[in-house]
């Protein structure tokens, strides 16, 4: 049901933090993270996920297989 | 800028270092409005680099483009933000960092926030760091380092915390140029490629740098020269920022090393020449005043530029230390600053007045190993970089810098590290020097590059052309042959300082 960051390749430039319309990312020892509780992956925002779009470093911000996706409630 | 700052007849006069141009308002002449804005910065008067200091604080790390020079993953790469940032630091952290460094280092009088990331995408951070030094430091000029994207919409705000200079980095006007350059906009939620993000970023570089001149901001932009791609567009480029009001140009090689992990070291991109770089920076002179003094700095450099004190300045050691702001104190020390400067500029003058009468077509390089002051006070094996002025029958006039391994530093043979120095000075006829030994001397002299120590701790300029005067007399004495000399290789990578 959501995002999350692969951390060893995150740079911690902070982009993704600033845009992602849930609050869901916020620094943690030096590297950034995802709450997976809040993540929407955007549903309901924007067309593509804010945190993806922005990273610079490719294959960052991935889905988290590990984890369903996400359900709008209806 | 070198006509701005060093043109014949502009000396400085008076205890304020006030323009007084005597040869009449031409294109050469800076307004004095501007020049007052100026003339005490290190990176908008090649001048005054030699005696104040800048420092940039790193505090915003998030960027909205990419540019294929730049790889994030190591900071950005390139321009005026480049290399490595050891620390990002908190508004808080920052303003206390300055106030440290303005009280250590008295001829600091810019603050500059240039990355590693744009500053205009972390519009929160950058202005919370402008308005705590405001606060606490009136004195420090705040100037900001942007690609653009996002420049029109914070115009107001820069306004508002009195930023007087802002540089604005503009490779290209043309989005088919643009493409080859940026992979990627972030732009209005969506990541856009191609053209179109060429597209909407020149309108938006443009469209910026026309709000800022038009409320009186001073704006210098940059452009990163990559040789077959825009390379001759650069010229078209300095047409559009001039017809906009921006009033100093600076193009700077491109930096594309494959360790550097960036696109275009990737793909085998290279970088100008110093001859290549020097041609085109002439081609644009005549249009408007040209920057050759860049270092492309990091963002987080301290000191004079050409030199990097950020190492005495780490966090750790600067929330220990106890900080004495004094404006007073200060300001007496840049007024003995303005003496040694106006000193210097007679000085000169002076000499220059020497040369009136000769006019030899002759032009050659001359490099100079200095670490400040306008004066030549550095030793050859000691010196990180190298000032390059062309003399000629004019004068002498900087056009740029050159920077090298230490010749005296580990990890190279001296040999190997000599070669360096040669291949980065191969264009210079002789190399002034505070002081140098034998062997280099020797070395430097079989590669057709003259060391000069007759002038140590003399002023650079009066000593360049007192050399140019004996050069062209022993030239009609027939005691020396003037030999054209070839191109020089531009170092890779951001100005790091070794030891600092
Ligand atoms: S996908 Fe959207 S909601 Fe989820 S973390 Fe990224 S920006 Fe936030
Ligand atoms: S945008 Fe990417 S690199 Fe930057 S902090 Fe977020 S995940 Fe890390
Ligand atoms: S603007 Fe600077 S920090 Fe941003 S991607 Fe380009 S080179 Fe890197």
């Amino acid at each position: 049901m959501t995002y999350k960051i692969v951390a060893s390749q995150c740079t911690s430039c902070s982009a993704c933090e600033a845009e992602c319309p849930n609050v869901a990312i916020s620094e943690k020892n030096g590297t950034f993270v995802i709450n997976p509780k809040k993540c929407t992956e955007c549903i309901g925002y924007f067309d593509i996920p804010q945190c993806v779009a922005v990273c610079p470093v490719d294959d960052t911000c991935v889905i988290d297989n590990s984890l369903p996706r996400y359900q709008p409630s209806a | 800028m070198q006509k701005m700052a060093e043109h014949k007849g502009c000396g400085t006069s008076g205890g304020s270092g006030k323009a007084s141009c005597g040869t009449g308002a031409g294109e050469n002449d800076m307004p004095t409005e501007i020049w007052e804005k100026v003339k005490n910065h290190p990176c908008y008067s090649e001048e005054a680099h030699h005696h104040y200091a800048r420092m940039h604080v790193a505090v915003a790390p998030a960027c909205n483009i990419q540019c294929n020079y730049c790889n994030r993953k190591y900071d950005c790469a390139n321009e005026s933000r480049p290399g490595v940032v050891s620390e990002k630091l908190s508004p808080e952290q920052a303003a206390k960092k300055v106030l440290a460094v303005a009280s250590a280092i008295p001829q600091m009088t810019v603050l500059g926030i240039a990355g590693p990331g744009d500053p205009l995408a972390n519009p929160g951070k950058t202005f919370k760091t402008f308005e705590l030094i405001s606060e606490a430091a009136p004195d420090i000029k705040l100037c900001l380092s942007t690609n653009g994207l996002s420049l029109p919409d914070h115009v107001e705000t820069i306004k508002k915390f009195n930023v007087d200079h802002v540089t604005i980095t503009i490779n290209m006007t043309d989005p088919d140029i643009g493409a080859e350059i940026y992979p990627w906009v972030f732009w209005k939620h969506k990541r856009v490629t191609g053209k179109e993000a060429a597209k909407i970023l020149t309108d938006r570089q443009l469209q910026g740098l026309e709000m800022l001149t038009a409320n009186g901001i001073l704006c210098k932009v940059n452009s990163v020269m990559i040789p077959g791609i825009n390379d001759d567009h650069l010229v078209t480029v300095n047409r559009e920022v001039k017809s906009r009001g921006a009033f100093l140009h600076n193009i700077m090689p491109l930096i594309s090393s494959p360790e550097h992990g960036t696109v275009f070291g990737l793909n085998g991109q290279r970088g100008p020449s110093a001859q290549e770089l020097k041609a085109l920076q002439d081609s644009c002179e005549g249009e408007m005043n040209m920057m050759r003094h860049c270092r492309q700095c990091r963002a987080d450099a301290v000191g004079l530029l050409g030199e990097d004190r950020s190492a005495e300045f780490t966090t750790d050691k600067i929330m220990e230390m106890e900080v004495n702001y004094d404006l007073s104190s200060r300001q007496a020390y840049q007024e003995k600053v303005e003496e040694e400067r106006q000193a210097k500029v007679a000085a000169r003058n002076a000499e220059l007045e020497t040369l009136a009468g000769e006019n030899a077509d002759l032009k050659i390089l001359v490099a100079v190993a200095t670490k400040g002051s306008g004066r030549i006070n550095e030793h050859f094996g000691h010196a990180d970089e190298f000032q390059i002025y062309e003399l000629s029958s004019n004068g002498a006039k900087f056009v740029g810098h050159r920077r090298v391994d230490l010749y005296c530093q580990g990890g190279y043979g001296e040999e190997e590290a000599l070669e360096t120095v040669i291949r980065a000075i191969n264009d210079c006829t002789a190399v002034f020097v505070a002081k140098i030994g034998h062997c280099p001397k020797e070395d430097l002299a079989k590669a057709g590059i003259e060391a000069v120590d007759q002038y140590a701790y003399e002023f650079i300029e009066q000593s360049a052309i007192s050399y140019f005067k004996d050069y062209l007399a022993k030239i009609r004495s027939g005691e020396i042959t003037h030999v054209t000399r070839g191109d020089a290789t531009i170092r890779q990578g951001a100005f790091v300082s070794v030891d600092a």
